[in-house]
C-alpha cells in the first residue's frame, strides 16, 4: 500500500473497503464542539452529504470517504477522501461540502486530505448505493474488467428502468467522466451506465 | 508577468516530460470542445481532454513539490517559457485544421494521435506502478484506470474508420504517415531516461517500445491498416525544442494569466 500522492498526507493509507459507520450516533451530535466526539456521529453526518453530480448518492455510498480520524492535537476531524476521476470538476466542491457539513455540525476545526493511493474504483460503490443508483435511473457499475485493446462494448447493462438486459452503448462518455450512455431496446429509452474503473 | 523557472533537477524533468504531455494533448483535445463530427464525439474528446487535465494537475503538483521553491500546478501550466515544457512534439501538432495550410486536422489525424499516444501513455502508467517515488506511483495507479478507456476509444474508431469505407481508410493511412515522423522521440533514450531507469523513478522510453508496437500492430491490423516505414527523423519535444506550434498553443494557455496576473474565479 503506497502513501498519498500528496506529500502532506503521510498518515496510513486508505482501507481497502469503505468504512460505514460502526453504530447509530444517536445523541452524539449533542456533545459540545472542540471536544472529542465519536467518529460514528462524523459518518452519520457524511451519510447526507451527496455527490453534486450524482445528487442520489452520498459521499459515503460512493466509497471516497476512506477514513475520518481525529485532527491534530484531538481538536476537530481530519477527513481523508479519495477523488473519483484524476479530472473530476467536483472534487474541489465536494471537500468543500464535506468540510462545511462537519463543522455546521460542531466538528470544527475539520481538515480534509485528498489521498490517490489505492486508487478509487467503482468496487469501492456500497450495496445500497448501487441500488439507489438504479432508482435514480443509472445503471449501477459492473465489476471491472480486465483489459482489452478493441471491442470493450460492455454487454447486457440491464436497464434502470425496465430491467432488460437488451441494451447498447450509444457512447463510452456521456455528462460526466465516470458514466457511459446507453440505450434500452424494449422500453427504448436513454440512460446513464456508470462505468466500472 | 514574469516567468519562472524551476531548479535543475532529473527527477523533476522526468516527471514534466509526462506532466506536458498530458498537459498539451489535452489542450489540444479540448479544440474539439463544441466541434465534434457528433455530439457523443464532441462529448468524448472533451472526457478524454479532462482526464488527461487532471492527470497533468496532479503530475504539475507533485513536480511542484519535488522542486520546492513554493510553486503550485496553476504556474507550473501557465507561468513556464517554452523551453521548460517537456511534452512530446506529437501533441503539439495542429488536430484541427486551423486554415487552409495547415497540416493534418483530420478527425483521422485525432484518432490516429489518441491511439498511439494513449498506448504510449499506458504502458507508462503500469511501469510507474512500481516507481521508487511514491507519488508518482499513486499518480500512476489513478491514470491507468482512466488510460484504458481512452485506448478503448482510440482502437474502437481506428477499427471502424480503417475498416470503414475507401475513404475513412484513405484519410486514416494519410493521418499515420502525418503521424508517424514523431514515433521515434516516443522512445528514444536521452541521459534522463538513464537516470530514471538506475534510481527507480520509472522506465526509460525505450524499453516501451516493444510492448508499444505489438499493440499497435494489433489495433492496425484488426483495421486493415498497416504502420508506415519508421522514420530517422527526431523531434526534441521532450528535451524542450519544440515545432512552430508550441508557442501558439502557450499563447492561447498562457494569455490570461500573463494578462492578469494571479487571476483567480
Amino acid at each position: 500500500m503506497r502513501l498519498s500522492a500528496d506529500a502532506s498526507a503521510a498518515g496510513p493509507a486508505g482501507r481497502a473497503a469503505p468504512q460505514a459507520p460502526a453504530e447509530p450516533a444517536a445523541g452524539a451530535a449533542a456533545a459540545p464542539a472542540g471536544q472529542e466526539r465519536p467518529l460514528a456521529a462524523a459518518w452519520s453526518v457524511l451519510e447526507g452529504v451527496l455527490d453534486p453530480e450524482v445528487p442520489a448518492l452520498s459521499v459515503c455510498d460512493l466509497g471516497i470517504v476512506r477514513e475520518i480520524r481525529p485532527g491534530a492535537g484531538g481538536a476537530g476531524l481530519e477527513v481523508v477522501l479519495t477523488p473519483t476521476y484524476s479530472g473530476c470538476p467536483a472534487t474541489e466542491l465536494i471537500a468543500d461540502n464535506v468540510r462545511r457539513a462537519l463543522e455546521a455540525a460542531g466538528f470544527a476545526p475539520v481538515r480534509v486530505r485528498l489521498q490517490l493511493a489505492p486508487a478509487w474504483t467503482t468496487d469501492w460503490i456500497s450495496a445500497a448505493g448501487r441500488e439507489k443508483l438504479r432508482r435514480y435511473g443509472i445503471a449501477p457499475p459492473g465489476a471491472c474488467a480486465d483489459t482489452q485493446p478493441i471491442h470493450l462494448v460492455v454487454r447486457g447493462v440491464a436497464c434502470p428502468r425496465c430491467d432488460s438486459a437488451r441494451t447498447e452503448r450509444l457512447s463510452a462518455f456521456g455528462s460526466t467522466a465516470c458514466k457511459a450512455l446507453y440505450r434500452c431496446l424494449d422500453c427504448r429509452e436513454p440512460f446513464e451506465y456508470f462505468k466500472p474503473i | 508577468m514574469t516567468s519562472i523557472a524551476l531548479k535543475p533537477s532529473a527527477h523533476v524533468r522526468y516527471v514534466l516530460r509526462l506532466a506536458d504531455t498530458c498537459l498539451i494533448h489535452a489542450q489540444r483535445l479540448a479544440e474539439w470542445c463544441g466541434h465534434g463530427p457528433v455530439l457523443e464525439e464532441d462529448i468524448a474528446l472533451t472526457n478524454l481532454s479532462l482526464d488527461l487535465l487532471g492527470q497533468a494537475r496532479a503530475l504539475l503538483s507533485h513536480a511542484a513539490q519535488l522542486d520546492g521553491q513554493g510553486f503550485d500546478e496553476d504556474q507550473l501550466a501557465f507561468l513556464r517559457d517554452e523551453p521548460a515544457y517537456l511534452n512530446l512534439t506529437l501533441v503539439e501538432q495542429p488536430m484541427r485544421r486551423s486554415s487552409a495550410h495547415a497540416p493534418g486536422g483530420d478527425f483521422a489525424d485525432t484518432i490516429v494521435r489518441n491511439l498511439l499516444v494513449a498506448t504510449w501513455l499506458r504502458l507508462h502508467w503500469q511501469q510507474l506502478l512500481g516507481s521508487r517515488d511514491a507519488g508518482l506511483a499513486a499518480i500512476a495507479g489513478k491514470a491507468l484506470k482512466e488510460a484504458r478507456y481512452h485506448v478503448e476509444h482510440a482502437a474502437d474508431w481506428t477499427v471502424r474508420l480503417g475498416d470503414g469505407t475507401d475513404e475513412s481508410a484513405r484519410r486514416m493511412t494519410a493521418a499515420l504517415a502525418r503521424a508517424w515522423p514523431y514515433v521515434g522521440e516516443m522512445f528514444a533514450d536521452d541521459a534522463l531516461d538513464d537516470a530514471a531507469q538506475a534510481e527507480g523513478l520509472g522506465p526509460r522510453r525505450s524499453a516501451l517500445r516493444e510492448a508499444w508496437r505489438r499493440e499497435i500492430d494489433a489495433v492496425l491490423g484488426a483495421a486493415q491498416l498497416a504502420a508506415p516505414p519508421d522514420s530517422p527523423y527526431l523531434s526534441t519535444g521532450s528535451r524542450g525544442v519544440h515545432s512552430e506550434h508550441m508557442g501558439f498553443i502557450l499563447a492561447e494557455m498562457q494569455h490570461l494569466q500573463r494578462a492578469y496576473p494571479g487571476g483567480r474565479w
